[in-house]
């Protein structure tokens, strides 16, 4: 198949304009089934065009969520604004959203064209635009030979296509997509998540995407919001969630990272303002350069990426004011990146990631190795939450 | 022995138990001798016999109108049944409700019987063809609530959330989807019910008035009087008809498994 | 969760539930209300054959001192009814016994059948349930008959001489044998798809684990198929206890079975009081199987979903 580059992308940060009207409002949003509160008390924007995603482990409540805007839930307190207006107590088939199922849903008696007709027909459009709509949707997720199969008689990545196209024919305000790669294997999830970026950005539409793999929201988001027990920890660009996590929750989810807990000892400046921290982490003596959040005294976590953290054989340089001596306990070898796991003399496991730049199958660094863990002021980050 | 040949051994015993005896009666029916234990050659003279019978035909043409409509109105109940217990949770007194439904499984059909037909004269209504047919719905409808329940476990419901999704109401969401894709276990749940009224005898006999004799009863009657070939006839017919459905519901259910293998073969050379 | 509540508008909803509820209430509730009612009339040779206790809806005390309980205390003084209710209750328990005894071993073997023959074999044991319960029993009459088919087997093997016949009709066996035939289906169905969900590696870590196959069959197989075989037997056990057609057309003078004694008091002597007390005393004895039943029942319809 051959890969088709839409538009160049441009930078769009509607969030960050004061002005912008939001395109969907949870405003104090509680779910709750019986005594479990599946969403508390949430509020969240999201603006027209973006590529939304809500992420968090099973459970969170993001699914809850997402059902709640497709109007097969209603919220027990708070409404949902949908351009600005409450769409509480509309059914699910009078909503203008669209929703792509986790299973595809696609119903097995009907062709693929009657499934993707099937909205259309309950909008009683008149025959020959069904007809062209369906064409079109088939041409946009290359279908169009298989239009008289069967879901039985399509693989995965086709079933996948024809949920896409289904709940895109009625041309929806909202698309929400429910986990929508999750049945796919890892090399066409890749291949389907540039795909569902360019589809989006064509067509202009809002998506909004649950999942639960970080790399897939990473990848396809303008901006996430990380779920835990009903509540949204953080909302923010891709860049942001990874680079400046604000609690050692959303640190720990997305990706790799090396969290010591610790006290604030000195800051160089007023809470709020740029300077230098100070921390003491059990005698591990760590400065970190960022917005000063806390006083003195307080309990924090310090927390840095293991691709931040450099490891060698000599005595660092000057530049990282961060050192600490250790020995190499354990070595995960994991092709593009080695991950060092390294014993600091105070007992402490820290981990660091060197990329594999050479071929050399034996690497310079070894296990029992003594060996320099550093970095820089502004590598790591301190965290309150 | 070999595990293998002992396996088959303990199920061709069981087997044949269980056809000999149905065998043995349809061979008979073919016998020219009255006396069922002398063979006297093959004969088809007690179907024919049985054809001219009218007493007898009158009574099959009741049964088989009691269990059409029985059948059907049994189906549309049973049907509802199922979707009440599966899909809604907060059914006034469920328990009841689902206890309903199962004690007609395995309740005596003696009291099943004899309290319909108290009901029945108690309301003072004259019993005949139709306190015979809400009978049979009345206990047929539970196993067809049983056969439809089962098959609506396993039904994804997000097939119906994407009707609704995608503007389709809840009642035309039914017919639309959820009614097509649940019909083999309703068609099972007819012909279940359907047989169920063809050979009940007991219930029958309670609630039945002059004029409404059915098959069962007329042949309980005779059989009290003794074994006769003209039985055994009307007895073959019943297992022929019986057979010839339950043959085409599987020829059936062979073709789509065969089409669904076929669908499968596509999917993964379709890519 | 309740998702109905969001998207399905009430009315349709309503009708869903309400219309088979009204209908079993009508036709299934109400009829026993009525049966234990006129079990606590008085026996009056009219038509209908007994005088209502209470007519409309008379007050609670008025109806308590009306209630008559003679007939429950007639069958209490005749032992007839007892021995028929103890004999009934031993007959149910002697054939399910039996029919686990032939059931099991079907049900096993079926279940360890290569996976393409097993949805034939199925449907070989479903086969007979579908064809007309009379015929069945009907069938065994003309074996069992003195000058039947057994007897002239038997003779044409030798093993009877040519004056002696088999003496099983209208007896207690010929009662099991019509029993066993006729319910096997019942308990083959269920213990069939208890023991086709085992798991086959379960076994085969039994054996692994050094646990010789016969052993594994009491440790592991056995304990696993137990729903199927409480459900099996409750499917069989309650109606056999009320069974009517096969002591009647099968049985003897000596086979005393309460199905019988209902139907006679009934048809024959026309006594409905009686008959009605019959019944709500069998209901009342069959009360803990059904509820067992209802349970099992219950737990898989849970299970499932």
């Amino acid at each position: 198949m051959a890969k088709s580059l839409g538009p160049v992308k441009r930078k769009f940060t509607p969030w960050t304009d004061p002005g912008a009207q939001p395109f969907i409002r949870f405003e104090n949003i509680t779910k709750r089934f019986g005594n479990f509160v599946a969403v508390d008390n949430l509020t969240l924007d999201i603006y027209e065009k973006e590529f939304f995603s809500l992420l968090g482990p099973s459970g969170c409540g993001k699914t809850t969520l997402m059902r709640m805007l497709a109007g097969f839930e209603e919220p027990t307190e708070g409404r949902i604004l949908l351009q600005g207006k409450d769409i509480s107590g509309v059914p699910p088939y009078r909503r203008p959203t669209n929703m792509m199922f986790q299973s595809y849903a696609l119903f097995p008696h009907m062709s693929v064209e009657k499934n993707i007709a099937f909205g259309l027909e309950q909008d009683k459009l008149p025959k020959g635009e069904i007809e062209t709509r369906v064409q079109e949707m088939l041409k946009l997720v290359k279908l169009e030979q298989f239009a008289r199969r069967k879901p039985s008689q399509l693989s995965g990545g086709q079933r996948q296509r024809v949920a896409l196209a289904r709940s895109l024919a009625k041309r929806p305000k909202v698309l929400l997509l429910d986990e929508p790669l999750g049945a796919l294997d890892r090399k066409l999830r890749e291949e389907t998540q540039f795909e569902l970026m360019d589809i989006q950005h064509t067509l202009g539409l809002t998506f909004l995407i649950v999942t639960h793999d970080q790399e897939e929201a990473m990848t396809v988001s303008d901006r996430i919001a990380v779920m835990d027990k009903g509540i949204i920890v953080q909302v923010a660009t891709p860049a942001e969630i990874y680079e400046a996590p604000n609690s050692r929750y959303v640190a720990d989810f997305i990706g790799d990272i090396n969290l010591v807990e610790g006290k604030v000892v000195s800051t160089s400046a007023a809470a709020g303002q740029a300077g230098r921290l100070a921390l003491d982490c059990d005698g591990l003596k760590v400065a970190v350069e960022q917005e000063c959040p806390a006083l003195a005294g307080n309990t924090v976590a310090f927390a840095i990426r293991p691709e931040k953290v450099r490891i060698s054989l000599d005595t660092p340089a000057q530049t990282d004011v961060n050192a600490v001596r250790g020995e190499v306990w354990d070595i995960g070898y994991l092709g593009d990146f080695s991950l060092f796991l390294v014993r600091t003399e105070d007992g402490r496991v820290l981990r660091a990631a060197q990329a594999n730049v050479s071929r050399l199958v034996d690497r310079p660094i070894t296990f029992g190795d003594q060996v320099w863990l550093h970095w820089s002021a502004d590598a790591g980050l301190v965290l309150t939450r | 022995m070999k595990p293998g040949r002992f396996d088959a051994t303990v199920l061709t015993i069981g087997f044949a138990f269980l056809y000999i005896p149905i065998l043995i009666l349809v061979i008979y029916s073919f016998n020219a001798s009255k006396l069922v234990t002398v063979w006297g050659g093959f004969s088809t003279q007690w179907y024919q016999q049985m054809w001219h019978n009218e007493a007898l035909m009158d009574a099959a043409w009741v049964t088989i109108r009691v269990a059409v409509l029985s059948a059907s109105i049994g189906t549309v109940l049973g049907t509802l049944a199922a979707l009440a217990l599966v899909r809604f949770v907060r059914i006034p007194a469920r328990m009841l409700f689902s206890a309903m439904i199962y004690a007609p499984l395995v309740m005596p059909e003696v009291i099943t019987g004899l309290s319909l037909l108290l009901l029945f004269v108690a309301v003072g209504v004259d019993r005949g063809f139709w306190t015979v047919v809400i009978a049979h719905t009345t206990f047929t409808m539970c196993y067809v609530a049983i056969v439809v329940q089962s098959r609506l476990v396993t039904f994804d419901r997000s097939l119906e959330e994407a009707a609704l999704d995608l503007g389709c109401p809840p009642v035309k969401t039914f017919f639309a989807i959820t009614l097509p894709l649940i019909m083999p276990a309703v068609v099972a749940g007819w012909m279940l019910a359907f047989t169920l009224s063809l050979d009940d005898l007991v219930i029958a006999s309670f609630t039945t008035g002059p004029g409404a004799t059915t098959l069962p009863i007329k042949i309980y009657s005779q059989v009290r009087l003794g074994v006769t070939p003209e039985i055994n006839a009307a007895c073959t017919l019943l297992i022929g008809i019986v057979t010839i459905g339950v043959i085409i519901a599987s020829v059936a259910t062979k073709r789509r498994e065969y089409q669904r293998q076929r669908d499968e073969h596509l999917a993964t050379t379709a890519a | 969760m309740s998702q109905a509540s969001a998207t399905s508008p009430g009315k349709a909803r309503w009708l869903v539930v309400a219309v088979p509820y009204v209908w079993l209430i009508l036709f299934f509730l109400m009829p026993f209300v009525i049966i234990v009612k006129i079990s606590l009339s008085d026996t009056a040779i009219s038509m209908p054959p007994y005088t209502p206790v209470f007519q409309g809806f008379s007050t609670l005390r008025d109806f308590i001192s009306q209630l008559d309980f003679d007939n429950y205390l007639f069958l209490t003084e005749d032992p007839l009814y007892s021995e028929a209710y103890l004999s009934s209750l031993r007959v149910a328990v002697v054939s399910t016994l039996l029919l686990l005894l032939v059931g099991y071993p079907m049900a096993l073997c079926m279940a360890r059948a290569n996976h393409g023959i097993r949805p034939t074999l199925v449907m070989l044991v479903i086969l007979p349930f579908w064809t007309s319960f009379l015929i069945r029993v009907y069938a065994w009459i003309g074996i069992l008959k003195p000058e039947g088919l057994l007897t002239l087997l038997l003779q044409s093997l030798h093993l009877y001489g040519p004056d002696e016949q088999v003496q099983i009709f209208r007896t207690q066996t010929a009662v099991y044998i019509g029993i066993v035939y006729s319910y096997l289906p019942f308990m083959v169905l269920p213990l069939y798809s208890a023991l086709e969900k085992l798991d086959g590696t379960l076994l085969e870590a039994a054996n692994d684990l050094g646990c010789p196959p016969w052993k594994a069959f009491w440790k592991i197989t056995f304990p696993l198929s137990l729903p199927g075989v409480i459900a099996g037997s409750m499917i069989c056990f309650i109606p056999i206890t009320g069974e009517f057609v096969i002591p009647d057309l099968l049985g003897g003078a000596q086979t005393l079975m309460i199905g019988k004694t209902l139907w006679t008091e009934f048809f024959g002597n026309r006594d409905w009081p009686l008959a009605s007390a019959v019944a709500v005393i069998l209901l009342i004895v069959l009360v803990i199987p059904i509820v067992i039943f209802q349970n099992q029942q219950r737990k898989a319809e849970g299970g499932k979903a």
